[in-house]
């Protein structure tokens, strides 16, 4: 099923969570809305589930497979919805929890008690918990209770599945075990799914696309792949990654980076710090001098801080080989060139240059 | 070393005892020593005189009343009190907070003044008292203004227990039963009901407690009528008054047995919610 967003504006008081969105999300696809807090990510993911009503001003619509569903109530759109604190019914077992969903349909939809039974045993084998199904939602792991959350909300077969920083309260190593099985699951049931998360790294591994938002508004929609890539704004560029800014001006059509620039002619240029090579001599385009900081040898990659001449930190991360063939000690006077990057002028515009 | 162990303990031995020996005095003192004497008085004059004093028709129709009142009043700010808790909780909303304050007024204001508004309010010369005349309706000094003084006094306690813990509790679970399809009523049956029925109860108990004692507010506009508009803390005054102490201490003792009752119930209503949320 497609999810349609039309046009959807939302204030609340003075605040303006979103500013006349609009998206679309294709059917069986798991997209990510990434984006810092305040960005009206969970805003938009409540509106289109139903638990937030979008400002009533102009055409604002919601449409799942082109019908729109704007004003029908939450407990009629038969999404599923994941909260970041789960909201597992604390007094239920596991059982009851999932089962929830079937037991208050209405008596001629609601199925038999051993269907019931069935299915909930189906959807805990699902989520791999079937031994837990007695337990309370309070003697459950933050894992496990996220993985409860997920099963209660396939068990009505949802339309679409929303969830809501899903794995933002759990620590680093479940979160990541968790990714990868949400990632898989999703291939096994292909329900079209929205998850929220400000975590760019979640959102380049899970999603299939990426609806990066800034300020209630979208910045850039694509695959993982084209957005890290070809980031369509500075914002973007910044939220997908680390990035080193350098403050320059053009001189002679070419942009230069040794004093801190003013006025009109000013630019910053946007690299990676993968993307940056530590030279002891200039190269042919863009060089900027720096000297070094401090080297980072542990980790899987050789991590160097740097001061550019306007005592600006620059990091730069270069794989342990290249290193080892070209090392650097701190104090020493060194040339940055950029592989990739990204030059952008006084009012946000992109400029296209030539090294 | 020593002296670390006795910086750990806090306080020696003659500090624990003379603080120890005044807390019991305290409640010795105060609590146990009125009690004991309120069922040694009851009973001075033996069973038979406790059980004729009880059986005085005066005395059943203040208890009949006191029951009546009790039955209706509590019940009524049980669906108040939930009504109230849910909108100050799940809900924001202009006017909120002086909602919130509203409902601790009854708490705020002295009983006497809570029954003084209602002689302004439904008296002979109160605002609305040339229409119930004329329409024969009396509410002040009849059973209908008892009601309502008892029905004011007893308002918060149960909004009182219910809105921090349901505030604390959020409304996340409520949005997840709606979302798996749950009409408002069966999200409020299956899921706000059994989260917070322990707190519920504990306010229902205080409620009852205080609907059956309460003395001041109804002092105020009942008028006194013996059988009729006298609840049973106003008929021990009465008798008191009269100098019939062993019927008055008779009829008090009912009261304390109903307040100790109250109190197992409470302290059996603890327990248990404290095991359940554990």
């Amino acid at each position: 099923m497609s999810i349609s967003v039309k046009n959807i504006s939302k204030t609340f008081g003075a605040f303006r969570a979103l500013d006349n969105v609009s998206l679309e999300v294709p059917s069986g696809e798991l997209t990510a809305l990434l984006g810092p807090s305040g960005s009206g990510k969970t805003t938009l993911l409540r509106i289109v589930a139903g638990l937030e009503a979008a400002d009533d001003v102009g055409d604002g619509q919601i449409l799942f497979d082109g019908a729109p569903v704007t004003d029908s109530p939450v407990n009629r759109r038969q999404v599923g919805f994941v909260f970041q604190h789960y909201a597992l019914f604390r007094h239920m077992t596991v059982f009851e929890n999932i089962a929830f969903g079937l037991r208050v349909k209405p008596r001629a939809q609601r199925p038999a008690k051993a269907e019931i039974k069935d299915r909930v045993f189906e959807l805990l084998k699902l989520v791999q918990l079937e031994q837990l199904a007695e337990r309370f939602p309070s003697q459950l792991s933050g894992g496990q209770r996220q993985r409860i959350a997920l099963a209660r909300a396939l068990a009505i077969q949802p339309k679409v599945l929303l969830l809501d920083e899903p794995f933002g309260a759990l620590d680093a190593q479940v979160r990541a075990e968790l990714r990868r099985w949400l990632r898989h699951l999703h291939d096994t049931i292909h329900v079209t799914s929205i998850f929220v998360t400000h975590d760019q790294e979640e959102a380049l591994e899970v999603a299939d696309s990426i609806v990066v938002m800034n300020k209630g508004k979208i910045e850039q929609v694509g695959a993982p792949n084209e957005v890290f890539k070809n980031p369509a704004t500075e914002f973007v560029m910044k939220f997908l990654g680390d990035v080193n800014v350098f403050h320059g001006r053009i001189h002679n059509d070419a942009p230069v980076f040794s004093e801190r620039p003013e006025g009109e002619n000013s630019v910053r240029l946007l690299v990676r710090p993968h993307d940056l090579t530590v030279q002891s001599q200039p190269g042919a385009g863009v060089s900027i001098p720096a000297s070094v900081y401090r080297v980072l040898t542990a980790g899987p990659l050789v991590k160097i801080e740097l001061l550019d001449r306007q005592n600006n930190l620059v990091q730069v991360y270069v794989p342990h080989d290249v290193y080892r063939a070209t090392p650097v000690t701190p104090q020493q006077s060194v040339y940055l060139v950029p592989k990739e990057s990204r030059l952008y002028g006084n009012e946000n515009e992109r400029i296209e240059y030539v090294i | 070393m020593k002296k670390q162990d006795k910086a750990k303990k806090g306080l020696g031995f003659w500090e624990n005892a003379v603080l120890g020996t005044l807390a019991l005095a305290v409640v010795g003192g105060l609590i146990v020593l009125p009690l004991g004497v309120v069922l040694k008085e009851a009973f001075a004059g033996g069973v038979r005189l406790w059980l004729a004093s009880v059986r005085d028709p005066d005395a059943l129709s203040a208890i009949r009343l006191t029951l009546m009142v009790t039955a209706v009043a509590v019940p009524l700010n049980t669906v108040f009190g939930v009504a109230a808790a849910w909108a100050l909780t799940k809900f924001k909303f202009r006017g909120r907070s002086l909602l919130m304050s509203l409902v601790d007024l009854p708490f705020a204001v002295s009983p006497v003044i809570a029954g003084l508004i209602f002689i302004l309010v439904f008296g002979r010369h109160g605002w609305l008292g040339t229409w119930l005349s004329e329409h024969d309706l009396r509410v002040v000094f009849a059973v209908p203004g008892v009601l309502l003084a008892t029905l004011f006094v007893t308002f918060p306690f149960v909004a009182r227990e219910l809105i921090p813990l349901m505030s604390e509790q959020g409304s996340e679970e409520e949005q997840a039963a709606l979302s798996l399809g749950a009409s408002g009523w069966q999200m409020f049956w299956r899921v706000t009901m059994p989260n917070i029925k322990w707190g519920l109860l504990y306010g229902v108990i205080l409620c009852n407690a205080r609907a059956m004692g309460e003395f001041g507010a109804v002092s105020v506009v009942s008028g006194h009528v013996r059988g009729e508009t006298n609840t049973l803390p106003l008929h021990v005054e009465v008798l008191y008054n009269e100098y019939q102490f062993t019927a008055a201490f008779a009829c008090a003792s009912i009261l304390a047995g109903l307040a100790i009752v109250t109190l197992v119930l409470k302290t059996v209503v603890e327990l248990k919610s404290g095991r359940e949320s554990a």
